[in-house]
């Protein structure tokens, strides 16, 4: 969908240089903007960084480091990691090609200087239970002040060395490392620094992923079946690592067509926490997406002028006809509409800003409402007699 | 071989649903189409006996098979209703004038009384008229806003209590994606009701909301019903082109796209914080509007002035000036003169 035009860039490159400057500090604004105005992450927060190597993820690392470069007036003030998720068994890639890639990034994630974590498809067959339970100790704090959340974060850090000696219960941590000792095998994701020779993962694995992908009938249900897993996976590595926050690099143009996509599927209900800001579903990991303002063409200028490394790696729906899926179909769709009506992403990013993130109110006798065992949100399958009323 | 219907497994089927793609025969299709429109209107509880219901019909094949079905249904199940039909004439020459004999037809042959209002005794333009001014992109915004008027005002003069549009499934979904991608909020949010209207109005109802273009096509043609089959001559630049492109693809991938796009958005929760427009009366007809002017008054205003853009984009402001027959300054008036063909 990136539609960079190597004549216009080539030359405002050489002629106008203070066209980059300002094009950077409008850029970095942004970002700090998404972040300050949204005031989700606390000081000193374990954040990690799922980056798939595309563009959009890669920007996301870039504006990352500098925040925390020690140059930078007003640093960002979190901890990060980085995950990658492997996907090459489902697209069919060899291992060879799959290492190849691998290696490309470990440059990349080493140079960044923060922990990473390669995780491969085939680990989902480890994966415990438990990434289909909500915890619960997030949703107390809806109505906190940022200070007094903050507060009570430090406090929760600080009780973790208490964990021992029994004190300090209710912390984010503690639940957190009970849920990820609920798993039955060894968790196997590889952790950069430690050079790890052999393969986490053994062919059966693959051919198991390979089969259980090729199992189901439509492009489009096994697009959204490798998402679930992948999310599943970033999940529990966030679980099992102490992290309480996930960055996602999903931009403004990929966020319409998602949208667009949702509602094509069915997921009316849920838009805003799939596509908003924050998504609260899990309870105790937040998933937040910074790069929901910056469209595709921003991202790569910025990327292009910058030289910010990014890595190709191919999907399920790479080189696929348009209608081979209704992701492909909703992609190409919204591309001409832009073309032709070029406030097309923004009006549709504008509308999805006024949906209700609101996580779902419990019903009068103080039970939750039930909730869909797979994505978490709450089950929208009631009869649909309210719909019939009149709307004023 | 050939393939026995799924549902009676008696006769062969005759045709593939493509709701389900179940293959059935003739007669269980008719079945099943009947009584989910059943269904809707008993589960929505859109009727009450006594009733007088008046049916928008265009003579297109929506509202020939609405007609049929409502009489044939009111029968079955003595939903009690008198029925009628309303129709409208917008002036479309080659159209609308060949349909109209269509719903004439369509009168002898239920046996319901008509009655056909047009725009020109209404209004005093003919669509014909206004796309001479408006040119070929915004005339579907007019077409609308008057029909919509005209359905009610002959409602009111046969003096029903509800109307029925034979709006379908593919029609709701893809006001949905519109809305969606012009970012009309406050339209969002009651597109996808069966009934809309409110108090001093009278309110409309959509019993074929679940019903798919392509089995209405079927049931027509199986049935043999009389209706007109072609195209409005203006519509094919009208945005509502893309939206139905695109769903058409979609339901060629996906045949349920079309009730998940209509479930998507009866489950749409909107922020309670963002302004929602506040329903009044408009100061010169008496219609309700969310403005002091409704639109079709400042549509006609447009037209009766030479200023064809005046009601398409954002001129609150103007209504004060329009309301106190104040001229327009220069400036505003070049603005809403440039027309593009």
């Amino acid at each position: 969908m990136c539609q960079v035009d190597e004549d216009y860039i080539d030359a405002q490159l050489e002629t106008k240089a203070g066209l980059r400057d300002c094009f950077k500090e409008y850029f970095v604004h942004k970002f700090r903007a998404m972040l300050g105005k949204n005031r989700l992450i606390f000081p000193g927060e374990k954040v990690l960084l799922s980056v798939s190597g595309g563009p959009a993820s890669s920007a996301l690392l870039s504006q990352v480091q500098e925040g925390l470069s020690p140059e930078t007036p007003k640093k960002l003030r979190f901890v990060p990691g980085i995950i990658y998720v492997d996907e090459g068994a489902a697209c069919g890639q060899s291992l060879e090609e799959r290492g190849e890639i691998k290696s490309q990034l470990e440059t990349i994630f080493r140079a960044s200087g923060f922990p990473f974590y390669v995780v491969h498809l085939e680990a989902v067959f480890s994966l415990p239970s438990s990434v289909l339970q909500c915890a619960s100790s997030a949703s107390d704090r809806r109505n906190e002040s940022y200070k007094e959340a903050v507060d009570g974060f430090i406090q929760s850090a600080c009780s973790e060395t208490q964990r021992e000696t029994g004190q300090g219960s209710n912390s984010y941590t503690e639940v957190q490392t009970l849920l990820s000792e609920l798993s039955t095998q060894e968790w196997s994701g590889e952790v950069g620094i430690v050079t790890n020779k052999s393969q986490p993962f053994t062919p059966e694995q693959t051919e198991a992923v390979r089969t259980l992908l090729a199992s189901v009938k439509t492009l489009t249900a096994r697009e959204e079946l490798l998402k679930t897993l992948r999310q599943h996976l970033i999940l529990h590595t966030a679980r099992v690592r102490g992290y309480s926050k996930v960055m996602m690099g999903d931009s403004c143009s990929r966020l319409a067509v998602k949208l667009l996509t949702n509602i094509s599927l069915g997921r009316g209900a849920f838009l805003a926490m799939d596509t908003g800001f924050s998504d609260p579903r899990y309870g105790d990991i937040a998933i937040v997406r910074p790069m929901r303002e910056y469209s595709s063409k921003e991202i790569a200028f910025y990327n292009r002028m910058f030289k910010v490394p990014s890595v190709f790696t191919s999907a399920l729906d790479t080189k696929a006809p348009e209608k081979a899926s209704i992701h492909r179909l909703t992609e190409s769709f919204i591309s001409k509409l832009q073309a032709d009506f070029p406030s097309t992403v923004s009006t549709i990013y504008r509308t999805s800003e006024k949906l209700n993130t609101a996580c779902p109110r419990p019903i009068a006798d103080g039970e939750l409402t039930e909730k869909c065992l797979l994505c978490l949100c709450a089950l929208d399958t009631g009869a649909g007699e309210r719909h019939h009323s009149s709307h004023s | 071989m050939p393939v026995v219907c799924s549902s009676c497994e008696k006769k062969n089927a005759v045709l593939k649903r493509p709701k389900t793609g179940f293959s059935l025969c003739k007669d269980c299709f008719f079945w099943a189409f009947e009584e989910e429109v059943h269904q809707t209107i008993s589960s929505a509880r859109l009727f009450t006996a006594g009733e007088t219901v008046g049916i928008g019909a265009s003579g297109g094949k929506d509202s020939t098979v609405l007609a049929h079905v409502m009489k044939v249904l009111n029968e079955r199940y003595g939903y009690g209703l008198d029925l009628m039909l309303l129709s409208v004439d917008e002036g479309i020459t080659g159209y609308r004038d060949d349909s109209l004999e269509t719903v004439k037809r369509n009168q002898q042959q239920y046996d319901l009384p008509l009655k056909i209002v047009s725009y020109q005794e209404l209004y005093g333009w003919t669509m014909d008229a206004i796309v001479k001014q408006v040119g070929l992109k915004n005339n579907c915004t007019f077409c609308g806003v008057f029909r919509r008027q005209a359905l009610d005002r002959a409602a009111m003069m046969l003096k029903v209590d509800k109307i029925c549009t034979g709006h379908n499934a593919d029609d709701v979904a893809e006001t949905v994606l519109m809305n969606f991608l012009r970012g009309d909020i406050a339209r969002l949010r009651r597109c996808t009701a069966i009934t809309t209207g409110s108090e001093g109005a009278i309110p409309r109802c959509k019993p074929l909301k679940y019903a798919y273009e392509k089995e209405i096509v079927l049931y027509a043609y199986f049935k043999k019903l009389d209706y007109f089959s072609t195209e409005c001559v203006y519509s094919p630049n009208a945005y509502r082109g893309h939206a139905r492109a695109f769903l058409k693809d979609l339901e060629s991938i996906r045949p349920s796209s079309i009730v998940d796009i209509i479930h998507s958005g009866e489950n749409l929760s909107v922020k309670e914080d963002v302004k929602m427009p506040v329903q009044g009366i408009c100061l010169r007809c008496g219609y309700i509007s969310s403005q002091k002017l409704c639109k079709a008054c400042v549509l006609l205003e447009g037209l009766n002035r030479g200023l064809p853009k005046l009601g398409i984009g954002k001129h609150h402001k103007l209504h004060h000036k329009l309301l106190a027959q104040e001229p327009l300054t220069e400036k505003e008036e070049k603005k809403l003169k440039a027309v593009d063909f």
